[in-house]
């Protein structure tokens, strides 16, 4: 299979998929439930998950596996089955996607913070090493370290990828709007700097998900791809910032909405868009068509 | 103002835990109060930390520094406060609601809180509503800060808010709440006495509410 970086930089635009999270609270998922556990408790449902993101047109899917380090399956007393929730994740989604996606397993922040002690560097490098290193052997062939705030926590995460798999490596960090007019992350790291430091550890592919919808990516590549000129960026938006309606959590974002902002995203240099919280195949099968139009356009 | 309160101020806004123990061993050499050592140095310092925050000037990391400063000299003034009987602004029992397991904003919520006077009671993740009636009964708390980071759980706040209005509590512990996808509007439809969108803010809202 050809890298994924490699397609990019062929003059491809790819497509990412949208939210699993949300979508496993709409087939049941309750407060309090460790979703990776439904890699082998509810197999069928997340296996439903990643066939519709590949029916909605994706280049590549993820995994249920973001919580999947030790550190988080431990507040569900499963962190001794790192190895076999993080295989299973990856082999439901190389099932659904077959041999010519790609299958970008979900990484996701460990919650401990370096910078306070709370644990040390090996304890996370060795963490993260334990899930992607299960993460191949289930058979994804990418790695997507994501959600990231603290640059340090998401640098180990990419050199435990680098130095114990093949796997080729996306790290996407969620930024917020602050007052001065830019974006940072939670631990106040500037879009241009975590691009920097992950490229210095060695991913292959750089980006943000999350956040706060798909308008205000637009700045955050522009500003990432000035920092980093020839590397491919990848954007997964929330479907806005949710809002409660009767008790129900609703994301403002329509499938129509996000797609408004696609084209401008493209031009701003962004190679692969997919979606986070609150996204679902509609809204994929939406950003698609708007990256086909903008193709079409273009030539 | 006496220098050293002003060094205590400006090593902890810094993170400086070792020169801000120092300095506060030293201040209560020098015999200054520790109603004053509390107020003018460390809690003052917090206050300049969180209102930074507040505009985004500062981050997580250098809240958590101030905050682990403040905690070293806190250490070194608290028998001076006990014996000079400086009480707490108030008892605050905070935690991360039930089927919630975010700690990072409800721990800077913490350290807001205690740079802002308050001596806090911390229930931990993943909270029953019972648990925090329990443990505001028992610590004699004012207030019962609850965070929900997850859309799935902020629901499960009003459950805290009916029991504390159904309990013998009723009355004399308030509800103050807070996460990424909580709004005043959630607040209001479910009860509760306040909310801060910020860590910051929600020092200065139990200010307010425990007034």
């Amino acid at each position: 299979m050809k890298k994924i970086r490699e397609r990019i930089n062929g003059g491809e635009w790819l497509l990412s998929d949208g939210a699993w999270g949300t979508f496993f609270q709409k087939k049941g998922l309750k407060p309090g439930e460790c979703p990776e556990l439904w890699c082998v408790e509810r197999r069928s449902d997340v296996l439903d998950v990643a066939r519709r993101y590949v029916a909605a047109g994706c280049d590549m899917i993820e995994t249920n596996s973001f919580g999947g380090t030790r550190f988080k399956l431990d507040f569900f007393g499963l962190q001794d089955r790192v190895s076999e929730l993080n295989r299973a994740a990856a082999a439901i989604s190389r099932e659904a996607a077959g041999p010519e996606r790609h299958v970008i397993a979900s990484v996701g922040p460990t919650g401990k913070m370096l910078l306070m002690g709370d644990v040390t560097g090996e304890e996370l490098f060795d963490a993260f090493r334990e899930q992607v290193v299960a993460l191949e052997a289930g058979g994804a062939d990418s790695v997507c370290i994501e959600t990231m705030s603290a640059v340090d926590e998401a640098s180990l995460a990419i050199r435990a990828a680098k130095a114990h798999t093949g796997l080729e490596i996306l790290c996407t960090f969620t930024f917020q709007h602050t007052a001065d007019g830019g974006y940072h992350t939670m631990m106040g790291t500037t879009p241009s700097e975590a691009v920097t430091a992950a490229l210095e550890a060695g991913a292959d592919i750089v980006g943000a998900n999350c956040g706060q919808g798909m308008e205000q990516m637009i700045d955050i590549v522009r500003e990432m791809r000035a920092a980093a000129p020839a590397v491919p960026i990848m954007v997964q938006a929330n479907a806005g910032l949710p809002r409660n309606v009767d008790g129900v959590d609703v994301f403002p974002e329509t499938p129509g909405m996000t797609a408004s902002w696609v084209g401008a995203a493209l031009e701003a240099g962004v190679g692969i868009i997919g979606g986070c919280c609150g996204t679902t195949p509609e809204h994929i099968v939406a950003i698609g068509q708007a990256m086909q139009k903008w193709k079409e356009e273009r030539t | 103002m006496s220098t050293v309160l002003e060094q205590i101020k400006e090593n902890l806004m810094k993170g400086k835990a070792n020169d801000v123990k120092a300095l506060v061993q030293q201040a209560l050499t020098e015999k200054i109060g520790a109603a004053d050592i509390l107020n003018k140095g460390l809690l003052s310092g917090m206050g300049v930390i969180g209102e930074r925050f507040k505009k985004n000037e500062v981050y997580v990391p250098e809240v958590l520094i101030a905050a682990r400063a403040m905690k070293a000299g806190m250490e070194i003034l608290k028998p001076a406060l006990a014996a000079a009987k400086v009480e707490p602004r108030g008892v605050v029992v905070i935690g991360t609601v039930k089927g919630d397991l975010h700690d990072i904003g409800k721990n800077l919520v913490g350290m807001m809180l205690e740079g802002g006077g308050f001596k806090v009671v911390d229930a931990g993740i993943n909270v029953e509503p019972a648990k925090f009636i329990e443990l505001a009964r028992q610590h004699n708390a004012t207030l019962i800060g609850a965070s929900a980071l997850l859309t799935t759980t902020m629901t499960n706040m009003k459950s805290i808010v009916d029991e504390v209005k159904s309990s013998d509590l009723a009355g004399k512990v308030k509800v103050m709440i807070g996460g990424a996808p909580l709004t005043q509007a959630f607040c209001d439809e479910i009860g509760a006495d306040g909310y801060a969108a910020d860590a910051a803010s929600a020092a200065d809202l139990a200010v307010k509410l425990a007034k």
